[in-house]
């Protein structure tokens, strides 16, 4: 990743969820940041801990069950660095940074807006909380927000309720919602994966330029590769709680390290080579109330070694700005594997 | 035999079809029927109740007799042109009586009810949005008061208060809370995991504003329907408490005392002096229970599909 200005450090966050009997560790040891103004696509399976790390960093962790148990999530603001992870997630500070600095999207927009209250009336209410602002010069800013995500007639739409949308604009309604607050970082949990492919094309542009004019940086949760190719600046690759790879786009796309992220690469089809099998991951991901006490990665990768079995590898450089969380970048293990092989 | 039966199949199929084919007609029609006319019926006999006792209020003599003072009648007179509903041992028109006699009930159902919506809905959304402890304890004491039989519990707290008007009021509202509670409860839990609610929290709302402007909107539908048939219910009790002399002092006319009061010559052939407060009170909460059906069919589409 390139020495921008950090902007969001995640140390070590551990997210525990404690059902009588089982202990899910949710997010296993997370470490990432997000720079200003880039993108930052983070990619994984269902279940991996995407959304839990940033139910974390939002502070809306459901609890009980879920608990941060460890780790750090670093917020440089202006006025000097924040730990998400210690301040109270229902104290004012917290909500004063909720929505405000940091805003989020989510999945299905036809269930994250209130069936009840107008459009106009939940944008409003993001602005409202966040800013002195008269009723009416709040309305004129959603107007103008709604506007500046492509709805069209917003002075109209903007006394609609929900049911009177489509997914697509749903979606940019939440968009605006979200940007409302001028967010230095905004993260979308998967925000097109409802919609149909033509309006996650639009929707995608749409963030594409709205980051651009908005100056925020975008925290982007998918499992789409095809969406992180066209969006992200910086990929994090998580499986099973963890971060196993990070790097730019490009590094990811071309040259992948770790065993993981070559598996994802091959099960990509391809336009360019033609007659080619796509070769899909063996086996499926662990149950995480019962991970394995090593390499989350082991029980399905190709090249596993004896060592990965008891202790999980820890995020290295492999090049510069690029990490891998695998022992086949470890120089001295390539000794105990050579030996290993010898005595096969 | 075998034409005959194919023929007999033949006309069979055909009674059938023309059998079905008009019960289908009868039962979409009935259909039709119950969406708008149970609402309408409700709606047209409550207004009329409330219009009937509006005027026997301001004016009490409005049909020639005054309830209280007149005292000229025949002594447990039937019914007749001069007095249609007959007359009382006191030698009052029963009419007369009727008219007026809706008044307490009506205030004290609709005030109690009011009370028991507002206070029940309260910590209903409260109970169900907080959970953990708080909704343990809120639960348990709802329960405790659900346990009671409603009757019996408004009688404690009426002989606790005192009677009159004002003290029913106060027995009606503590005595519906927990239907309310209840209900919104249950709804307001539903509401607490929506991805919206989830939206709303995102945005950093805080959580007054979340129950109040978020979840609150979305169980009005609910509060709707049960305050309707809860209004109905009212009604009984406060005719109840009425009957056991709780209600208005005596010389005002009051259904469920002339109930009361009427069925001691019950024996003597006087039909008259309670069927009539009797049918008055059937009606207006039957009003009342209208209304609720016709709003559960209304805001309620799984209802609705089993109607049509």
């Amino acid at each position: 990743m390139t020495s921008a200005d950090v902007l969001l450090e995640v140390r070590d966050l551990e997210v525990h969820f404690a059902v009588p009997g089982v202990t899910v560790r949710a997010v296993d040891g997370v470490t990432y940041a997000i720079d200003s103004e880039r993108t930052l696509g983070v990619v994984g399976e269902s279940g991996c801990g995407k959304t839990v790390t940033a139910l974390a960093i939002m502070g809306l962790i459901p609890s009980p069950p879920g608990r941060i148990v460890g780790g750090q999530i670093l917020y440089h603001r202006d006025g000097g660095i924040v730990d998400l992870a210690q301040l109270p997630p229902r104290g004012q500070e917290m909500r004063a940074i909720r929505g405000n600095e940091i805003a989020m999207i989510f999945q299905e927009p036809m269930t994250s807006l209130n069936p009840v209250l107008t459009i106009g009336f939940q944008i409003m209410e993001s602005i409202t909380l966040h800013q002195r602002m008269t009723k009416r010069e709040a309305k004129r800013q959603a107007v103008e927000m709604l506007r500046a995500v492509g709805i069209p007639l917003p002075e109209e739409r903007v006394d609609e309720f929900p049911h009177q949308m489509s997914g697509g604009m749903r979606q940019r309604a939440m968009i605006a919602m979200a940007l409302s607050c001028n967010p230095v970082l905004l993260i979308a949990d998967e925000p097109t994966t409802a919609l149909d492919v033509t309006i996650q094309a639009q929707v995608l542009e749409l963030m594409n330029n709205l980051r651009r004019d908005f100056h925020a940086a975008i925290q982007f949760i998918t499992h789409d590769l095809g969406v992180v190719a066209g969006m992200a600046d910086d990929v994090a690759v998580m499986y099973l709680g963890r971060i196993v790879e990070a790097a730019t786009v490009r590094d990811i796309f071309h040259s992948p390290k770790h065993p993981y992220t070559q598996g994802l690469m091959k099960s990509i089809p391809s336009l360019t080579r033609s007659k080619e099998r796509l070769v899909p991951i063996e086996g499926i991901v662990p149950d995480p109330s019962d991970a394995p006490p090593g390499c989350g990665f082991e029980p399905r990768c190709p090249e596993r070694m004896s060592i990965c079995r008891t202790t999980p590898p820890p995020l290295v450089a492999t090049a510069p700005g690029h990490d891998a969380a695998c022992w086949l970048y470890q120089p001295d293990v390539h000794l105990v594997r050579r030996t290993l092989r010898g005595w096969k | 035999m075998r034409d005959y039966g194919e023929g007999q199949g033949v006309r069979r199929s055909f009674l059938a079809y023309g059998f079905l084919a008009l019960l289908h007609r009868v039962s979409r029609g009935r259909a039709a029927l119950h969406k708008q006319t149970v609402l309408k019926v409700g709606l047209v006999i409550v207004l009329a109740f409330l219009l009937m006792t509006a005027i026997a209020r301001a004016w009490p003599s409005v049909n020639g007799y005054s309830p209280i003072l007149y005292r000229d009648g025949p002594r447990l007179g039937g019914p007749s042109l001069s007095h249609w509903m007959g007359t009382d041992q006191l030698q009052r028109d029963v009419f007369s009586r009727i008219l007026g006699g809706g008044y307490a009930s009506l205030i004290v159902a609709f005030a109690g009810v009011a009370l028991s919506m507002v206070t029940g809905s309260l910590l209903g959304w409260i109970s169900g949005y907080a959970g953990g402890w708080l909704d343990r304890v809120l639960s348990l004491a709802m329960d405790a008061i659900y346990a009671f039989p409603s009757l019996i519990l408004a009688i404690v707290l009426v002989a606790m208060f005192g009677a009159g008007i004002s003290p029913m009021i106060w027995a009606v509202g503590v005595v519906y809370i927990p239907t309310y509670f209840r209900v919104t409860r249950a709804e307001s839990m539903q509401v607490r995991e929506t991805t919206y609610i989830e939206a709303v929290r995102a945005i950093g709302a805080s959580r007054t504003r979340i129950v109040l402007r978020h979840v609150a909107p979305n169980t009005i539908n609910a509060i709707m329907a049960v305050s309707s048939f809860n209004l109905a219910d009212a009604i009984l009790t406060v005719a109840a408490l009425s009957f056991l002399g709780f209600g208005l002092p005596p010389p005002a006319p009051d259904w469920g005392f002339d109930i009361q009061n009427g069925q001691k010559y019950l024996q003597s052939g006087s039909w008259w002096l309670i069927t009539f407060p009797g049918l008055m009170i059937i009606a207006l909460s039957l009003g009342f229970g209208l209304i609720g059906e016709g709003i559960s069919d209304l805001v309620n589409p799984k209802r609705r599909r089993k109607h049509v």
